[in-house]
């Protein structure tokens, strides 16, 4: 008995967490609140469920108990409680309780993510609020204190509180704009996940899970935006290569030269169709122009042979949308499969006009293999001594020291 | 929920105008009241004289000094403020980027503590 309510209970917090949080937090306007008396009623359900039975719907169960808890909190915590506020958030949450509650699930995520919070903690934000991780599995997973991780994450929900930042979908006009801001951080979470290529920290190896499981949640609410099916196209590229980006030995294996029957198959086929389904609508973003490159680098390794003019023409268009130097960088090496080291030398020298490039690793990596495919050897070395020193990965570090000791004398 | 709408800018600035610029922006801060009105949003406002005519006090030592000047010396000095009551930050926000403040200078938005 004791066993079967443990696991119901766990189920539930799987799939129903963000759920249950997300109606509290809109009800009352306060995600920390909602939040703890969530986990007071988890509690509550593990001392109860194992004496007494899993009641037949667990998740109304919880979120009567959760719902009780919440009001309780608030009652205490204002000095001067406003009863009429009160009956209210009563009243709304009773009438939606019995009409089985509706999903909010997208309005807490463009909470989370909303233009007054801090962008360096929406991604920890909703990883916490939607997902249940603690500050600490979040500071391992962004490699900062548990105690800063904590202090930020309690500083924006203070602020979601206080200075009322609505729960709520953003109307046509500015949903372009904040929709943005919740694919980069659901994209920061694969991210930092996708740093850890070795899968050796299981807290990271699950924020790319996690992640994945966001993109896919977002998907299922708003199915007409084609960024979001970019973005989930995208992780599952990235994350079907994950098994071959790494040797047996642990040793870094580029994308070229990757043996791709360890890719995930099926991975590929969905990511393939969230990218079919993106291009559909017939609005070109950044996410499904990125997914579009892996998916011409994916297919054509497969088949043997990328189509680079293809791949160039995907980065011109990501570079025109974004500005963005990395996306440059990428153009230059795309550009020197199809026309050779040169061209692709020519067109970093462009990038190099913007100054953050010079403490980016993959800038000197990438000029440093152009510069030995066109015989500049020395000056090759020099290029690959700089990415050396710039890469804290020691599996990738290792990688340019073997092609750096390769280069002819 | 109520917020405050602290404006700042180059207090120097409204000098450097020609009357007629000067005619145009007290029309603007004057249609944007107007408006918050009309929307109910109004609570209250008001333009503050220069840093010039600012004193401030502060106590070192358990001793209260008073002293000429304003409490923080910068680019942009506190010029107005317009108090308004709207249901959420993003209101207040759409309020906060409508104010001509905003054309010339920093509008910061901070909510009221609720009793």
């Amino acid at each position: 008995m004791h066993e079967q309510a443990h696991n119901t209970l766990e189920t539930v917090v799987r799939n129903s967490r963000a759920k249950l949080v997300a109606f509290l937090a809109v009800g009352s306007g306060d995600l920390a609140a909602a939040e703890d008396a969530l986990s007071e009623a988890f509690a509550s359900a593990l001392s109860n469920w194992p004496q007494d039975g899993c009641p037949q719907n667990p998740e109304a169960w919880l979120l009567t108990v959760a719902r009780r808890k919440l009001i309780d909190a608030v009652r205490r915590q204002r000095e001067i409680p406003s009863s009429e506020e009160l009956e209210e958030l009563e009243g709304a949450m009773e009438a939606d309780a019995e009409n089985g509650f509706p999903d909010q699930r997208l309005a807490l995520l463009f909470a989370c993510a909303h233009p007054a919070i801090d962008p360096v903690v929406r991604a920890p934000l909703m990883l916490q609020a939607v997902l249940g991780l603690d500050a600490t599995q979040i500071a391992n997973a962004f490699l900062v204190s548990p105690a800063a991780m904590a202090q930020r994450l309690v500083r924006a929900k203070i602020k979601i509180r206080d200075a009322r930042i609505p729960f709520r979908v953003p109307e046509r006009a500015e949903l372009p704009e904040r929709l943005d801001a919740v694919l980069n951080a659901i994209y920061a979470c694969y991210a930092e996940g996708w740093a850890d290529a070795a899968g050796a920290d299981p807290v990271r190896m699950e924020l790319a899970t996690e992640a994945i499981f966001m993109g896919r949640l977002l998907v299922e609410l708003i199915p007409e935006e084609p960024e979001a099916w970019g973005l989930l196209a995208l992780m599952l590229f990235a994350e079907a290569r994950r098994p071959a980006r790494r040797d047996a030995r642990g040793e870094f294996v580029s994308l070229m030269q990757q043996d791709h029957r360890l890719w995930d198959r099926q991975m590929i086929a969905e990511a393939e169709a969230a990218l079919s389904r993106a291009s559909g609508a017939g609005m070109i973003g950044r996410f499904q122009l990125e997914a579009a490159i892996q998916s011409a680098h994916t297919d054509g390794l497969q088949r043997g042979g990328v189509d680079w003019s293809a791949v160039v023409r995907l980065y011109d268009a990501l570079v025109q949308l974004t500005g963005s130097p990395v996306a440059e960088i990428n153009r230059a090496m795309a550009l020197a499969e199809l026309e050779g080291p040169r061209a692709g030398l020519y067109a970093l020298e462009w990038v190099r006009t913007d100054k953050r490039v010079n403490g980016y690793q993959p800038y000197w990596a990438v000029r440093a293999s152009l510069l030995a495919r066109a015989g500049k050897n020395e000056q090759a070395r020099q290029a690959y001594e700089i990415a050396i020193g710039l890469e804290s990965d020691p599996a990738v570090r290792r990688y340019l020291q073997h092609l750096c000791g390769e280069l002819p004398e | 929920m109520q917020y405050l709408l602290t404006l700042y800018s180059d207090e120097t600035g409204w000098n450097k105008m020609t009357p007629e610029q000067q005619k145009q922006g007290y029309a603007a801060y004057m249609s944007y009241t107007e408006a918050l009105k009309s929307a109910g949003a109004y609570v209250g406002s008001n333009r503050l004289r220069p840093t010039a005519t600012a004193t401030t006090l502060r106590t070192t030592n358990g001793k209260t000094q008073v002293l000429d000047g304003p409490y923080a010396d910068s680019k942009e000095q506190l010029g107005g403020y317009f108090l308004i009551d709207v249901p959420d930050l993003d209101a207040a926000i759409s309020w906060a980027g409508r104010c001509p403040g905003v054309q010339h200078g920093i509008v910061e938005v901070r909510a009221i503590w609720g009793m």
